[in-house]
């Protein structure tokens, strides 16, 4: 039988969907689910791992684990998995676990399988599906030669059902690590969105050149709003100043995921195409006919945006409140 | 001090991608390779970084086939890196060529500061760079949009989630993964590109690194092209009726609202 661990990641004691994804994900394979809490913050997160599928729960409470620094988050984890002798060790993609968990593998000698849409376990056996080229093919990671095998999911992938209040899980604590640190996170510099990251994102409204001028966004802003999406942009608005690089959907901006992806003026190059086509739903919203854009999406608009998005914007209005 | 690069050959972006007929990779006939684009940002960096020290040096090194990678390295070395090593392999996957990289730098006499791309975007993993930090037992910074070095440590922004930054501070030697935003890399020149041509090309056998089998970690198999999607559906009628029927068909079809 497998045993997995799922990495949690939380704010002050508040699941990321992502987390609640793998933990019901690992419940609904059989085997035994543990799951992994940092910080010292954490009580909440402790509960809701439980609720979700979680009978075992490690937790380091020690505010040296509130923020992230690599070295300090590797040495705890590995001290926690040699412990614990996971067979599976899960995580979301995000952006810290992918800066994280390469480095947990090279200490612990084992494979990772980052960026994947698909997880199977059977046994002691996961396999992973992963795009690869951009999603222009997909191919299964198999594990040899590890102990532990790491799989980083990307966010949305996975259904989520409601918690199971009445289940508790067995909590052990363990003592912090406090390693040398050769890395010093000095500042946290905060962006000007406090949405959900692209990467995380459901709901993505995008904007590209036929916006016209970085004011359009305004508009874009607003639709999401009402839907309580994360705004994103084309390389060609963020080279020329309009939004920041981390607003930039594509192949040198983000891979992004979510249920609904809605492209607004984007004309869709090959590189943005690249970063999106993963999306469920494609809505694309171009004044172009041949556009090709409209060739991966789900629903087309042709049309002038400055005429759509504020009666889409209404449209949706009427259509949640109901 | 030495400045060590990291790059990687990926397929250009543009590629048509085709599988292999027993499903175990890409059919690489045909394939136009480029140098991966965040490595560009990694050589510039470097690039500056031994033009801002006196007496300071930049290797480049790659792993994979050696007669393709070379272009790559060719385009490095025209830049303006100084000098360049092809680790000959194939088949290896992000562990066994973290450990071929960290071994050749250790060989070559060590690193003050290793250079990569945050990711390739062949297989979008962003792993190499923290796996050869780990095997130099260095610290580590991706995602990284602005550098600098004091002489003694280096400072670098990163970028995190929702747009914000970390500012780091890490001990050298450290290896910083580049992110776009953080240079403009250069064109090779006309005078670059002749350079480079006439410099060697150090050329090391991944066997003879002595790196265990037991290495390699992941096999990639069933190499798959997606699922055609079905046509777009366009929406037909004046922008109300068209915002009115998308509406109801992303809550009434495809049920994402």
């Amino acid at each position: 039988m497998s045993k997995t661990l799922v990495y949690i990641e939380h704010t002050n004691g508040n699941l990321k969907r992502s987390s609640i994804e793998l933990l019901q994900a690992a419940a609904k394979s059989g085997g035994s689910v543990a799951a992994l809490v940092f910080g010292s913050q954490a009580a909440e997160a402790v509960t809701s791992a439980a609720h979700h599928g979680a009978s075992e729960v490690h937790l380091v409470k020690d505010a040296s684990l509130d923020s992230y620094n690599p070295e300090a988050f590797t040495a705890n984890i590995c001290a926690v998995v040699e412990k614990v002798q996971p067979s599976i060790l899960l995580s979301s993609a995000s952006s810290t676990a992918r800066d994280l968990f390469p480095r947990v593998a090279a200490r612990l000698n084992v494979g990772i399988a980052s960026d994947c849409t698909e997880l199977n376990i059977s046994g002691d056996t996961v396999t992973a599906v992963k795009p690869m080229y951009s999603g222009k093919c997909f191919a299964t990671a198999n594990f040899q030669n590890s102990s532990v095998k790491i799989v980083l999911m990307r966010a949305n992938q996975l259904p989520v059902g409601a918690a199971d209040t009445s289940k508790t899980a067995q909590t052990v604590e363990h003592t912090v690590q406090k390693p040398d640190l050769k890395t010093l996170i000095k500042e946290v510099v905060k962006g000007a969105s406090e949405k959900l990251d692209l990467t995380e994102a459901n709901v993505i409204v995008s904007g590209g050149r036929g916006l016209k001028e970085a004011n359009g966004f305004t508009m874009l802003h607003e639709l999401a709003d009402v839907l309580g999406a994360t705004v994103g942009a084309s390389r060609a608005v963020v080279d020329a100043g309009w939004v920041g690089h981390g607003m930039q959907v594509g192949q040198t901006g983000k891979t992004v995921a979510p249920s609904l992806y809605i492209a607004v003026g984007i004309s869709g190059a090959i590189q943005h195409l690249a970063g999106m086509s993963g999306s469920k739903v494609i809505v694309a919203i171009n004044n172009d006919p041949n556009a090709p854009i409209f060739q991966k999406a789900t629903y087309g608009i042709v049309g002038d945006a400055f005429e759509i998005i504020p009666k889409l914007t209404e449209e949706f209005k009427k259509s949640l409140q109901h | 001090m030495k400045i060590f690069v990291c790059i990687k050959q990926v397929p250009d972006t543009e590629t048509k991608i085709k599988i292999a007929s027993d499903q175990a990779g890409i059919d690489t006939t045909g394939v136009k390779w480029v140098m991966n684009p965040y490595d560009e940002y990694a050589v510039e960096e470097a690039i500056k970084m031994r033009d801002a020290n006196a007496g300071s040096q930049v290797w480049v090194l790659s792993v994979g086939p050696k007669a393709r990678i070379v272009e790559s390295l060719r385009t490095a070395l025209a830049m303006g890196a100084d000098e360049a090593i092809a680790i000959n392999a194939d088949g290896l996957d992000n562990f066994s060529t973290a450990k071929a990289l960290a071994e050749v730098i250790k060989t070559e006499g060590g690193a003050n500061v290793v250079f990569t791309g945050k990711l390739a975007i062949d297989d979008n993993a962003s792993s190499v760079s923290q796996m050869v930090a780990e095997f130099l037992n260095t610290p580590h910074t991706t995602v990284v949009s602005k550098f600098s070095f004091n002489g003694e440590n280096v400072v670098v922004e990163r970028d995190i989630e929702g747009g914000a930054k970390e500012v780091v501070q890490m001990m050298t030697p450290a290896v910083v993964a580049a992110n776009k935003g953080l240079n403009m890399p250069r064109y090779a020149s006309l005078p670059g590109i002749m350079k480079a041509k006439k410099k060697t090309i150090k050329d090391i056998e991944f066997s003879s690194l002595n790196i265990p089998a037991t290495d390699l970690k992941i096999k990639y198999s069933n190499f798959t092209l997606p699922a055609e999607k079905p046509a777009v559906k366009m929406l037909s009628g004046d922008a109300s009726q068209q915002a009115a029927s998308l509406v109801t068909l992303l809550r009434d079809e495809a049920k994402v609202l």
